[in-house]
């Protein structure tokens, strides 16, 4: 994109994530980060080192010695990074694992998210936000949607966007509320540790797990390709041989 | 997360895989001292208002954010889960610094901040699929006078 928009005539200067892909692309004007991906200004509610970060990204604008500029900010962000950090935060203790039937396991969901409502709910009023809501659905509607998946069809409730697209805003809205949740108590320190929980320690995570095998194989599309490539992250695919 | 050789190997392996383009030419724009720049940012985060479309695989259109905007109007819907969405939960200026950019403005270490910003999602195209986009971004932020363009990935 620098490349398109500098050729435009407008001075860019870009982040860079994945230095080797950078070197390859040779854009005008590149920060290379060592961050995680999803953080390219290094760690939330530190403002400092943001802004340190973002005055490097700019002071590449009045350098002259382009026309391909690849400059390295070295520092970590506060505290280490985010993957590295031990921790484990999540607020409330969990019934049971699930049972075996579908009713039974959207059971123990419900159970899960009634004790954990408190803890969205006070996320919400300390951070004035949440990204919870892309499906339009509430929280046990998106639950009971999503586990319709295991022994049905469920249909399409929308009619702007197709079933895959709608499974997909409703898995993130389910992972969404649940992270909110179990950080409305303290930040998330390790972002690695937070999905560990979700996916390995909650009822619905689990519940996406076992929607893999249905999507992979399901009979539209959307559902097929986003269960493929979009439901379980890699870090966490392991737990499909579980 | 370091360098691709610091990272879970199929992660590697999928950064590693995408399409790196080669152009023949290397445009360069030189400018004024930043305390003159106008500066707006286009992130690939698939970021939006909430009452916007969401974005879509392989969508290669837009969204327009103004700079007056409150930030917690924003949500993401970028089509990726392969990494961190925690930091954006927790402050979304770890995507996308629109506060940081309003600081320095008020500082006077730029002179100004573009009147609308732009979010992409960055998934799902190859890299000339995006070239139309960015010819429409180009033009319209000349119009609002932009010319400093901060590109964020995620």
């Amino acid at each position: 994109m620098g490349h398109y928009i500098e050729e435009k005539g407008l001075a860019t200067a870009g982040i860079s994530l994945v230095r080797e892909n950078t070197e390859r692309i040779r854009p005008p004007r590149a920060l290379w980060v060592p961050f995680e991906l999803g953080r390219p200004f290094g760690a939330p509610n530190e403002p400092e080192f943001q802004t340190k970060v973002l005055l490097s990204l700019i002071s590449l604008l009045e350098r002259t010695d382009g026309p391909v500029i690849l400059e390295d900010f070295d520092e970590d962000p506060p505290g280490g990074h985010s993957f590295e950090q031990a921790g484990v935060f999540c607020p409330v203790g969990f019934p049971k694992p699930p049972v075996e039937s579908n009713t039974g396991a959207l059971r123990e969901i419900f159970a899960e998210i009634d004790l954990m409502q408190p803890w969205y709910n006070l996320s919400f009023d300390k951070r004035g936000r949440t990204t919870f809501g892309l499906s339009g659905l509430d929280i046990k509607e998106a639950v009971e949607f999503l586990s319709g998946f295991i022994e049905g069809n469920p249909k399409n409730p929308r009619e702007d966007m197709t079933l895959g697209e709608f499974f997909r805003f409703t898995c993130e809205d389910v992972k969404m509320w649940y992270l909110e949740a179990a950080t409305a108590k303290s930040d998330i320190q390790n972002s690695r540790s937070a999905a560990d929980w979700f996916w390995g320690e909650t009822n619905a995570g689990k519940l996406l797990l076992a929607l893999h095998p249905k999507c992979v194989k399901h009979a539209d599309e959307g559902v097929m390709h986003v269960g493929k490539t979009q439901l379980i992250p890699r870090s966490q695919e392991h737990l499909l041989n579980d | 997360m370091v360098r691709l050789k610091d990272i879970p190997v199929l992660d590697a392996q999928h950064l590693r895989e995408k399409e790196c383009p080669i152009f023949d030419n290397e445009p360069f724009i030189s400018g004024p001292a930043l305390e003159d720049r106008r500066v707006a940012i286009i992130t690939t985060a698939g970021l939006h208002r909430r009452e916007d479309k969401n974005f879509f695989l392989k969508d290669t259109g837009y969204r327009v954010i103004p700079k007056d905007i409150d930030l917690n109007d924003i949500v993401m819907t970028h089509t990726s889960v392969n990494y961190d969405r925690t930091g954006f939960q927790q402050d979304i200026n770890v995507v996308f610094p629109l506060d940081r950019l309003r600081e320095l403005e008020n500082r006077g270490k730029i002179g100004s901040i573009g009147k609308f910003h732009y979010s992409l999602m960055g998934a799902g195209w190859l890299p000339h699929e995006i070239e139309p986009t960015c010819d429409e971004l180009a033009g319209l932020l000349r119009e609002d006078n932009v010319n400093a363009v901060l590109l964020v990935p995620v």
